[in-house]
């Protein structure tokens, strides 16, 4: 099954199992989504609960913030996560806040889906990476899904969970398969990292499409240097299951970070702070960082190659955590 | 529609005794809280910034008593009048004002950010415009589930100038959306007078290229505006679609209390006070013969002694204690059991993790509590002048 179907079928089933789950968004109905996301769910469940709604992400957004707070547990789907900066207000200054400034007394149980991701050349408005701006958020959760089934699987988490998740998907792994175990119940809990790879050399961290292009370095690295690499996919950045990173990193003794996002502030800086103040004397070498390149998206087709991480730079990273030794 | 401008109005006649006396001693209550409101804060016993709505009060009162008791209302930063005329606990709202653990939102918003499921006062928001997408989101709830309860959003005539405006109007329009949108008008955005900040200054018209038709009423006549308010929500509750209303109004003080109120004149101000909707309102009935004058005058002074004992449950109830800086950041449950930090919340305990186990001293910010206050730079200036 494909990552987008998997997508598709976790908010089939969750709309079935809840009658008030219901789905906003910019040309999610009749055109079947801009990524095919929520294709046939007009046809199946209705206007009243898939509802095309106009290019007004902020006010959208504030509206599964409000229907959320009596009694919906709305899902809104922003096109890119570029167009999710517009709605920013809604997501940070409400959604995340709301439950906290009064007291306890009301939950927002909203999840807000968007894509992020370069290489379509679709230059600075439509291609950036920023899990690292929700992260940095009190209040939401975050879910940055890499595989078809863990797509599935924390979509289904996210909807039955009573608090705000931002749920970033990619467009790069829209169409990529995987297996999806068939059973309604699939649901993968946040705060529990997968470990892609077991290895016992150095931890390679990969957020989102980066965690395949982690796995794909470590091969690269046993088959041509002689070093096994731990490949650890978060699967979620708020709850983060640090422990399972810290674990690895006791037995690994070095760390990467793998993120399509800018370099300064992203997950990568967050998760070297957490780790050298929780086990810094387990460090071997400095931790590094594969981020991004720090500029605005370019559409030119071998610039954006070169402004986000492939597989090469994780390898040279990984050495690089060698060199010293 | 019919366009309603009343400025003055004509009266309309006055609601039936008990009423009445109920709407003006509801006026008299928040002119009041009000009032102490702004002693407090020159004192220093309520911090941040205070938005007082003296001058507002028959917009508040005349609306609100419009509303059925499961409808919803929704507000702005300037909110204390509206969650008090929905029933709220004065005690409650003076203790959120002191930032105290028995204030409504226990002592988490503050005079910004009130809140009260329990009376459907659906919050006071910080943000300019930013309650109007909620307000929206509030009725599609209602409409979705088939409750004919209606929402009624009240927010500034500075708010009509934000993009949830018209986005909020297009969207609860094109979704026949049972809520009414009433712009406060009192004729300022902060500091900036309405002709300086909107290009129509009949705000009434600012739905109509969005399908949403606009009414008015006099905002410093408690019957008008109910009475227009009530013709509002049966639109939208038995019609199903959005109406705005232009409530007409002033602020008889500033912005903030941090307001040296150079954009306005004395004469302005008082040009308005003739028409201060507590007086007015509180002469009608006393000419009507509703009310003899020392009913009304014992009526301000239970008024004035029910302010009096809130500002003493607020001044005993307990600053939150340190143990409670991370409550209610999150619904806990299966996927978010701690309250510490969730970036920080792992299948094993390591820092932070098991917290409410912990003693306030290993807390992480317990130092920062020890009292004393913290400086707030904009009001200072106004600090003991009002």
């Amino acid at each position: 099954m494909r990552y987008r179907e998997a997508l598709n079928s976790a908010l089939r089933e969750e709309m079935e199992r809840d009658p008030n789950v219901m789905l906003m968004g910019e040309d999610i109905g009749v055109f079947n989504g801009a990524f095919k996301v929520t294709a046939g769910l007009l046809e199946d469940f209705g206007e009243k609960r898939v509802r095309d709604t106009p290019i007004s992400e902020n006010t959208i957004v504030g509206m599964g913030v409000g229907a959320a707070m009596t009694g919906l547990r709305p899902i809104v789907e922003l096109m890119t996560i570029n167009f999710s900066l517009l709605a920013m207000d809604q997501i940070v200054n409400h959604a995340a806040s709301i439950r906290y400034m009064f007291g306890g007394q009301v939950k927002v149980p909203l999840v807000v889906r968007m894509p992020q991701g370069a290489g379509h050349q679709l230059g600075p408005t439509h291609s950036h990476s920023w899990e690292a701006l929700y992260l940095h958020v009190p209040g939401l959760l975050v879910a940055v899904p890499t595989t078809a089934a863990d797509a599935k699987g924390l979509l289904k988490s996210a909807i039955r969970d009573d608090n705000p998740v931002v749920f970033i998907e990619h467009e790069y792994l829209y169409g990529q398969r995987g297996e999806v175990p068939d059973d309604e119940d699939h649901a993968v809990r946040f705060g529990v990292a997968a470990i892609r790879r077991e290895g016992s050399d150095v931890t390679i961290v990969g957020i989102s499409r980066m965690a395949l292009t982690a796995a794909r370095a470590a091969k690269t690295l046993s088959a041509e240097h002689g070093i096994e690499a731990e490949v650890i996919d978060p699967r979620t950045l708020r709850p983060l299951d640090l422990d399972t990173i810290l674990a690895s990193v006791r037995k690994t003794n070095r760390c990467v970070v793998v993120e399509e996002g800018w370099p300064h502030g992203g997950v990568g800086a967050n998760l070297a702070a957490l780790i050298q103040e929780q086990a810094f004397d387990d460090l071997d070498a400095p931790i590094q960082r594969v981020t991004g390149a720090d500029v605005p998206m370019p559409y030119s087709k071998p610039l954006e190659q070169i402004a986000f991480p492939h597989e090469p730079q994780v390898v040279d990273a990984v050495l690089a955590t060698f060199r010293d030794r | 529609m019919a366009e309603r401008v009343a400025q003055p109005a004509e009266h309309a006649g006055l609601p039936e005794p008990g009423v009445a006396r109920e709407w003006l001693q509801a006026m008299m209550l928040i002119r009041r809280f009000e009032e102490r409101a702004g002693e407090m804060y020159a004192k220093a016993k309520v911090g941040g910034f205070l938005h007082l709505a003296i001058g507002e009060e028959a917009t508040i009162v005349g609306s609100t008593r419009a509303l059925r008791d499961q409808d919803y209302l929704i507000s702005t930063y300037r909110s204390h009048g509206h969650t008090l005329a929905r029933g709220s606990d004065p005690n409650r709202v003076m203790a959120e004002l002191f930032g105290r653990v028995d204030g409504l939102c226990r002592g988490r918003g503050g005079s910004m950010h009130m809140f009260d499921l329990e009376n459907r006062f659906m919050g006071g928001y910080g943000i300019v415009g930013g309650n109007l997408p909620l307000a929206a989101g509030f009725a599609l709830a209602s409409d979705y589930a088939g409750r004919d309860e209606v929402t009624l959003c009240q927010f500034g005539d500075g708010a009509s100038n934000q993009g949830t405006f018209g986005e909020t109007m297009n969207l609860a329009a094109l979704w026949k959306l049972p809520v009414v949108f009433m712009i406060t008008n009192n004729q300022f955005g902060m500091g900036t007078s309405l002709e300086r900040h909107s290009a129509i200054t009949d705000l009434l018209r600012k739905g109509e290229g969005f399908g949403v038709p606009g009414m008015r009423c006099d905002g410093m006549d408690a019957v008008d505006t109910y009475n227009v308010t009530t013709d509002a929500l049966r639109i939208a509750r038995e019609e199903r679609r959005p109406i705005l209303v232009e409530a007409v109004t002033y602020r008889f003080r500033g912005h903030s209390m941090a307001d040296p109120e150079e954009y306005r004149t004395k004469e302005q101000v008082d040009e308005w006070r003739k028409r201060d909707p507590l007086t007015v309102f509180g002469d009608q009935l006393v000419e009507a013969g509703i009310l003899g004058q020392d009913e009304r005058e014992a009526m301000d002074r239970e008024t004035i002694e029910r302010i009096d004992r809130a500002v003493a449950f607020a001044d005993a109830s307990p600053h939150p204690s340190p143990n409670d800086l991370y409550d209610d950041i999150y619904v806990l449950g299966d996927q978010v059991r701690g309250w510490y930090s969730v970036d920080e919340r792992t299948p094993t305990p390591h820092r932070g993790e098991d917290e409410t186990g912990m003693d306030r001293a290993d807390l992480p910010h317990a130092a920062e509590h020890g009292g004393g206050v913290t400086p707030k730079p904009a009001d200072d200036a106004q600090r003991g002048e009002d």
